[in-house]
């Protein structure tokens, strides 16, 4: 009787081992599926924004009174050729005649066709045939329709895309008009209220601009007062003070440095709002323990023997740092930099707070140019109705991601190559 | 003027160090004695000499000219002016000088003092770099005089370099001052207009009922009932408790495994992806819970016939756990294995299965740490802001239902402060003062955490 109770038990253990074996891999699975998920949602959706929708439009160059290729680029840019450019686009369609059609067939192109027609000329100033082949961008519906992400089968009156703006569409897209290219403007360009004109180019160089000043601000500071805390620092209470002080900084919320931003360096300092420079400087100080933090552990492990081996032929305390224990710790260092680097890069709440979400059009020229950043950037569109700021909100994800990516392989790269195991 | 005088600052900087070294060459060489210290000591003491004492100087100088030139300025116009009339005239008269015209009031005296401005002005830059110039030639010229074989260069040097590391030290200080600071002064400045009573209890919060009316006077009522935070409180907690709800079980699952399962070839290969997790912008995050998983816990809860609403606190709180998993499981990871491998030896050879030690041995060890990691995981779902500003609402409702959309202190922060603020108004100090609030909360848990893993870590060691 008791042995068959036995087995029972035995059994029943065994499978709750099982039982606990597989909770735990459905934990890692939860983890490793929601990255894939992630990741493939947002691929998915942003790969479309790195492609635009455009359409052949015939542009007659005779109807401009004045030779073009005796014109400076200024001189081109303040002609007036509003009507001939909406001429050009009526070509498409010669026997349209009533006014209301004629406005639907202009919206299904983006709102600057004038500038495009004007930048193409430009371009090929020298050399102009007589009917000139213009690309011009279409309206951010038509892109989506093209890539289709729109809702086509809902009723006319439910979507932004008129019935007879579909049928043009449609009628181009067979006659071979409709192109679909590379997106080089969403690179270069600052945002905008149109989708299909926005560009990620100015959130670009603001991040730039900002990483450049937390690397400047923040590297020397971080390296040296590790160096100070982990090699000089006598024990006593100012170094506990400063030590509990940078474990705490590791732990406070990001926002809160947004405040910090707000009140002393914008309301007291009176530093520019919005700009990468502030950005800088607050995140810089966000970034610090996590430099310290590393670059302490990097100075931790460099062994003894290194230090007593130059200190016993005869080389200082400062000597024997600078010269030996530092160069040994600086891939470590490094490494630590470079991982903060990148946290900062992704940071949002902070910048919030200190304006950098300005709707800013114009790229930034210095830190000192209001612009946003590209995780800035993310949010704002993410905020927007407009269809087309979805890819485009995705795609900037993608960059920004794909930064994430390169700074930490850098950093792993450095950490396999230099560091030396003791 | 800042930058291309401290690049000649540091060009004489150069120019002092080759003349220091050169100096203590030749002295080696024609005297044939040994030097106190090696060249290039006496090289870095001429240069510090050069280079330090000016920079402080023009740090001073660009600090206090700009209250010299208001002063100069405004010593014209007539001394019973308010201090805010004089920063609106003094404003006026920069505008003037640097070609901007606000008004149209060709006010004379504005016209002159305008010019008088962009006078002094270039006097003072004039100033400034002759003075500092000269400031730092006549410091080279004494360092290099000083330049002997007796002269302890060495040491001078050293004690500049460890004092520069020690006020980079002082940064963190700095930083935690600087925070401390500027939350308490415009708390206070808040709590002197509404009790702290009412913001720590109070059930209602709607700051944007408050503005100043035409006559800058604040009606005492709506300050009453705009800023009781109890909503705020209530929903932080509830998203950071779905948070933990997701990111408790499956961290510690994460970490048993992989501490005490898995191979160290599958370690390798799970642990950095796993981290990836934590290396996701935030904000990234939160167009993830607002764009795919509210949607879906909408329609799924709508299926299942409840009312939910396009911004409920559970998609905010469960993205949030996912984020907040390696945190969990990497802190967890460790503590497990520093459990000494004696008590698992003791367990097995007492028959248990891997599970069973697990559950019975390892865990009750480890708990003051896990316990630690968990205390670490909340501070940080209260202290994230992009996923709930992104998908939580803003609208302050004191609910417990999670499919509802709730707010949170960070929210109501950024809502508050993002664009253009009133300055010195109660709305405005309001985010202050949850920002201190915030910062205490986290501070608080960060400690007990860091106490009781301390306490843990000691008792094996």
């Amino acid at each position: 009787m008791t042995r068959v109770n036995n087995d029972n038990r035995l059994a029943k253990r065994l499978n709750a081992e099982k039982r606990f074996q597989f909770y735990c891999i459905s934990a890692i699975a939860f983890s490793l599926i929601f990255v894939v998920i992630l990741f493939i949602n947002i691929f998915s959706s942003g790969y479309s924004a790195f492609y635009k929708t455009v359409i052949e439009v015939d542009f007659d160059v005779t109807q401009i009174d004045e030779d073009i290729a005796t014109l400076t680029d200024l001189e081109i840019r303040k002609l007036d050729i509003f009507r001939l450019s909406k001429k050009t686009i009526y070509s498409l369609y010669p026997d349209l005649d009533d006014r209301k059609s004629k406005k639907m067939l202009i919206k299904i192109f983006s709102i600057e066709y004038e500038d495009e027609i004007k930048s193409h000329l430009i371009k090929n100033k020298k050399n102009l045939s007589n009917i000139e082949t213009i690309l011009l961008t279409a309206s951010d519906d038509v892109d989506q329709v093209k890539k289709g992400n729109y809702p086509r089968e809902l009723s006319e009156d439910r979507r932004r895309i008129k019935d007879i703006q579909l049928s043009f569409y449609d009628d181009l897209e067979e006659r071979g008009k409709v192109k679909y290219i590379f997106n080089i403007p969403f690179l270069t360009r600052g945002d905008s209220r149109e989708p299909e004109l926005a560009g990620v180019g100015g959130s670009l160089l603001g991040s730039f601009f900002t990483i450049i000043t937390v690397l400047i601000l923040s590297f020397p500071i971080g390296i040296l007062s590790a160096i100070y805390l982990q090699e000089f620092a006598k024990s006593n209470r100012i170094t506990d003070f400063i030590e509990i002080n940078i474990n705490n900084l590791a732990a406070v919320p990001s926002i809160v440095f947004g405040l910090l931003g707000l009140g002393i360096i914008l309301n007291v300092f009176e530093f520019p709002r919005s700009t990468p420079l502030v950005g800088g400087m607050v995140l810089a100080l966000l970034t610090l323990p996590r430099i310290i933090i590393p670059t302490r552990a990097a100075l931790r492990a460099v062994p003894p023997s290194i230090r007593e081996g130059a200190l016993a032929v005869g080389a200082t305390k400062m000597q024997t740092v600078m010269h030996h224990v530092v160069p040994l710790a600086m891939p470590g260092a490094l490494t630590g930099t470079i991982i903060g680097l990148a946290q900062a890069l992704g940071e949002t709440a902070p910048l919030l707070l200190i304006g950098m979400v300005a709707f800013v059009v114009d790229v930034p020229s210095s830190p000192l140019d209001a612009s946003a950043s590209l995780p800035v950037q993310v949010y704002l569109w993410a905020e927007s109705a407009e269809r087309g700021y979805v890819e485009k909100t995705s795609a900037t994800i993608m960059l920004l991601l794909l930064f994430l990516i390169l700074m930490n392989l850098t950093a792993v790269i450095i950490r396999r190559k230099f560091e030396t195991k003791w | 003027m800042g930058l291309l005088l401290i690049l000649l600052i540091l060009l004489i900087g150069i120019f002092g160090y080759f003349l220091g070294k050169l100096k203590a060459n030749k002295l080696r060489t024609s005297s044939g004695k040994s030097l106190n210290s090696l060249n290039y000591y006496y090289g870095y003491y001429v240069a510090l000499y050069a280079m330090v004492p000016s920079i402080l100087l023009l740090l001073a100088i660009s600090i206090f000219d700009k209250f010299y030139i208001e002063f100069y300025i405004l010593s014209d116009f007539s001394e019973d002016l308010i201090s805010s009339e004089k920063e609106l005239l003094f404003t006026q008269i920069v505008n003037t000088a640097q070609g901007i015209k606000l008004f149209d009031t060709a006010d004379i005296l504005i016209d002159r003092a305008a010019e008088k401005y962009l006078y002094i002005k270039d006097v003072i830059r004039n100033l400034t770099y002759t003075s500092v110039i000269a400031f730092s030639s006549i410091l080279l010229f004494f360092a290099y005089k000083k330049v002997n074989s007796e002269l302890d260069s060495r040491s001078i040097v050293e004690t500049f370099l460890l004092v520069l590391f020690f006020m980079c030290s002082l940064v963190a200080i700095l930083t935690t001052v600087g925070i401390i600071f500027s939350l308490l002064f415009q708390t206070i400045k808040f709590f002197s207009q509404v009790p702290i009573s009412d913001f720590l209890f109070g059930l209602q919060w709607s700051p944007q009922k408050v503005f100043v009316t035409d006559s800058g006077e604040l009606d005492t009522r709506d300050l009453q009932n705009a800023f009781g935070a109890i909503p705020l409180f209530a929903g932080t907690f509830l998203i950071a408790f779905i948070a933990m709800c997701v990111a408790i079980p499956v961290g510690l699952m994460t970490a048993i495994y992989l501490a005490e399962y898995s191979s160290s070839r599958v370690r390798d290969w799970t642990k950095p992806i796993i981290e990836i997790l934590a290396g996701i912008p935030t904000v990234v995050y939160g167009f993830f819970a607002a764009l795919t998983v509210a949607p879906i816990v909408r329609d799924v809860g709508q299926s299942a016939g409840f009312s939910v609403s396009s911004e409920s606190a559970l998609a905010a709180g469960f993205v949030m756990g996912v984020m907040i998993i390696p945190f969990v499981s990497s802190l967890s990871d460790d503590v497990i294995n520093s459990v000494p491998q004696s008590l698992r030896d003791g367990s097995y050879a007492l028959g248990a299965t891997k599970s069973e030690t697990i559950k019975k041995v390892l865990l009750p060890a480890a708990l003051p740490g896990i316990v630690g990691s968990f205390l670490l995981a909340i501070s940080r779902a209260i202290g994230e802001t992009m996923i709930v500003v992104m998908a939580a609402g803003l609208a302050a409702k004191l609910t417990a239902n999670p499919l509802d959309a709730a707010t949170t202190i960070t929210t109501q922060i950024v809502v508050i402060l993002i664009g253009d603020q009133e300055f010195d108004s109660p709305k405005t100090q309001a985010a202050f003062a949850l920002g201190l609030t915030l910062f205490l909360v986290t501070l608080f848990l960060n400690f007990i955490a860091l106490q009781v893993v301390k306490k843990y870590t000691e008792k094996y060691d």
